[in-house]
């Protein structure tokens, strides 16, 4: 990988090459460095990856609204027993009119207007997600399996180029790959996360130990949800049949892609609140030109 | 950096976030916009073409053992045909029921269940994907469509076989909203209809076809998902082109939607 390319120049745009020189404008004020942390390949990958999960994320909803019930094993398809769901969404009529309802193993929750039975073009309808969760919006599952697809298959191609790239450069082996001195880090960066208290100066140059973790957590997550992707489809099920041994079979794979759809919305959430909490403009700004501007109170 | 550089950067950048919002906001008239269907269309061309190509010819779909059978086999689609001829037929134990075998074939072909239990039987316990998620396995035996294939001389120029039932499903208007006739049907190409364990199934779980499960005759072509396993099979027509059939995308679901390759 390249010696990180430093500059002063306010124009993220425009740095004046190789200057290492920082602005001083007095002694007491902060200096500012602008620092070039996103190579053009991640930055590209990054946001057509964002746009693929984005599109997943709302196509799988409106294709699980088709059976919203989870089971593990080989075979389900009846949420009550023999088969049994240990997840099920569905609408059930009772004396004050129809309620959604969600069952996670024996606990029944009611969860009305969102899950179950929810507004749907202004008229309460049967539905696992709701219509403004899903894309389309529409319940359709053969449009949002279109969708699915046509992502999946952008997602399975921007991340390979992704990848090899960051093998290759190895971005992955020395920005993401925690260290064992970032991994004895571990309490402190958390107590740091917690207080809202983000690096500044050179320390901000290079990713956390939580950052590193929570990134190749979501590499291990995407790879997951292709693979278990992939276990549905009864095609590639005969190419490779060891797929259905290594998940448990179709259903237990279905599962899994569910709950890892699940845990890459949970580092989306994460992911954007730390954003804004670092600083939406400088943060989004330097996964679009590259250049960060840090801080350097303490020097 | 020569600042006319930097315009087109900026301008590639604004085009591509522009782009991507253009595709969220519009998702849903995208969705059903024909033209928009093409890039669809390429997307399930893809897929046929890559699994095609991964597939060794003959390759079987995984076959379980009698454990594996799930206790509850789902009975999806039509459950029972109904009318007076489909209702006279099951009076009859489906003694006067015939699979046609005609099209591009030189011997058409008109087949009593009695027939086909007398040519050689496969036996299979497979899984059964549904496109809506869940998943079953079950025992059927049958006749290899392969056999009977061969049987009716099937002509060169011929390309798909298509199955059309007994079973009307109506209700659900096609794609583009033209309510066509809901007579189901269904098609394969020879890749799928002359592989080992492509099957008209006359048994299921060690008895007679049941009626909900596609009595008295069912097609299974394991390594697709469930739609494409037509099930009351009056008629197989071996043809070159959809143009003649219903919605013209080669099946019932096809018409409203659903991928022809159904693979994934």
């Amino acid at each position: 990988m390249d010696v990180p390319h430093l500059a002063v120049a306010l124009d993220p745009l425009s740095p004046a090459e190789g200057t290492r020189a920082v602005a001083r404008q007095s002694p007491k004020m902060p200096i500012r460095e602008i620092f070039y942390r996103h190579k053009a390949l991640v930055r590209l990958t990054h946001w057509i990856n964002a746009l693929c999960i984005l599109f997943l994320l709302g196509s799988g909803l409106n294709i699980f609204n088709a059976h919203p019930h989870l089971y593990w094993g080989r075979y389900g398809a009846d949420a009550d027993p023999p088969d049994q769901a240990f997840f099920s969404i569905d609408a059930f009529n009772t004396p004050a009119g129809p309620r959604g309802m969600t069952d996670i193993g024996p606990w029944r929750f009611d969860t009305t207007g969102f899950l179950g039975w929810s507004k749907a073009n202004g008229e309460y309808t049967n539905r696992g997600w709701p219509s403004w969760l899903t894309i389309p919006s529409f319940q359709d599952l053969a449009d949002a399996r279109h969708w699915h697809f046509l992502f999946a298959t952008i997602l399975v191609v921007n991340g390979l180029i992704y990848l090899s790239w960051s093998l290759y450069r190895r971005h992955l082996q020395r920005d993401i790959w925690p260290t064992l001195t970032d991994l004895r880090t571990i309490p402190h960066a958390v107590l740091d996360h917690l207080r809202l208290k983000h690096p500044i100066g050179d320390a901000a140059k290079r990713y956390n130990v939580l950052q590193r973790l929570a990134y190749l957590g979501v590499i291990g997550l995407i790879t997951l949800m292709v693979l278990t992707g992939l276990t549905m489809s009864p095609g590639f099920d005969t190419i490779f049949p060891r797929l259905l041994e290594i998940f448990g079979g179709r259903q237990s794979a279905r599962s899994i892609h569910f709950l890892s759809a699940s845990l890459i919305m949970l580092f989306v959430i994460v992911h954007l609140t730390e954003v804004m909490i670092a600083g939406p403009v400088n943060e989004i700004r330097s996964m679009i030109t590259g250049y960060f501007t840090i801080r350097k109170d303490h020097q | 950096m020569p600042p006319l550089k930097i315009l087109t950067r900026r301008a590639a950048i604004l085009a591509g976030f522009g782009g991507a919002g253009a595709l969220i906001w519009n998702a849903n008239s995208l969705t059903l916009s024909p033209s928009f269907g093409r890039v669809f269309d390429a997307v399930e061309e893809w897929t046929k073409l890559s699994q095609r190509t991964l597939l060794l010819p003959g390759e079987l779909a995984r076959e379980y053992s009698l454990a594996d059978i799930s206790p509850t086999f789902k009975a999806n689609g039509t459950t029972n045909p109904g009318g007076d001829d489909y209702n006279l037929h099951v009076a009859q134990n489906f003694v006067n029921w015939r699979l046609r075998v005609d099209g591009l074939v030189s011997r058409p072909l008109s087949l009593s269940v009695a027939d086909l239990h007398r040519l050689p039987s496969r036996t299979q316990i497979t899984k059964h994907d549904c496109v809506e998620g869940w998943t079953a396995i079950g025992m059927w035996t049958g006749v290899q469509l392969g056999l009977i294939l061969k049987a009716a001389g099937v002509s060169k120029s011929a390309r798909y076989a298509v199955f059309h039932c007994a079973d009307n499903l109506d209700g659900e208007p096609q794609k583009g909203g033209a309510q066509s006739p809901g007579q189901y049907y269904e098609s394969i190409d020879f890749s799928d209809a002359f592989h080992p364990q492509t099957i008209i199934a006359y048994g299921f779980n060690g008895k007679p076809l049941s009626v909900p499960h596609g009595a008295p005759l069912r097609l299974r072509v394991e390594r697709q998902l469930g739609y494409k396993h037509a099930k009351y099979l009056q008629r197989i027509e071996m043809t070159d082109s959809f143009a003649h059939l219903a919605g013209r995308r080669g099946g019932y679901w096809e018409d409203r939607g659903y991928e022809w390759y159904a693979g994934i």
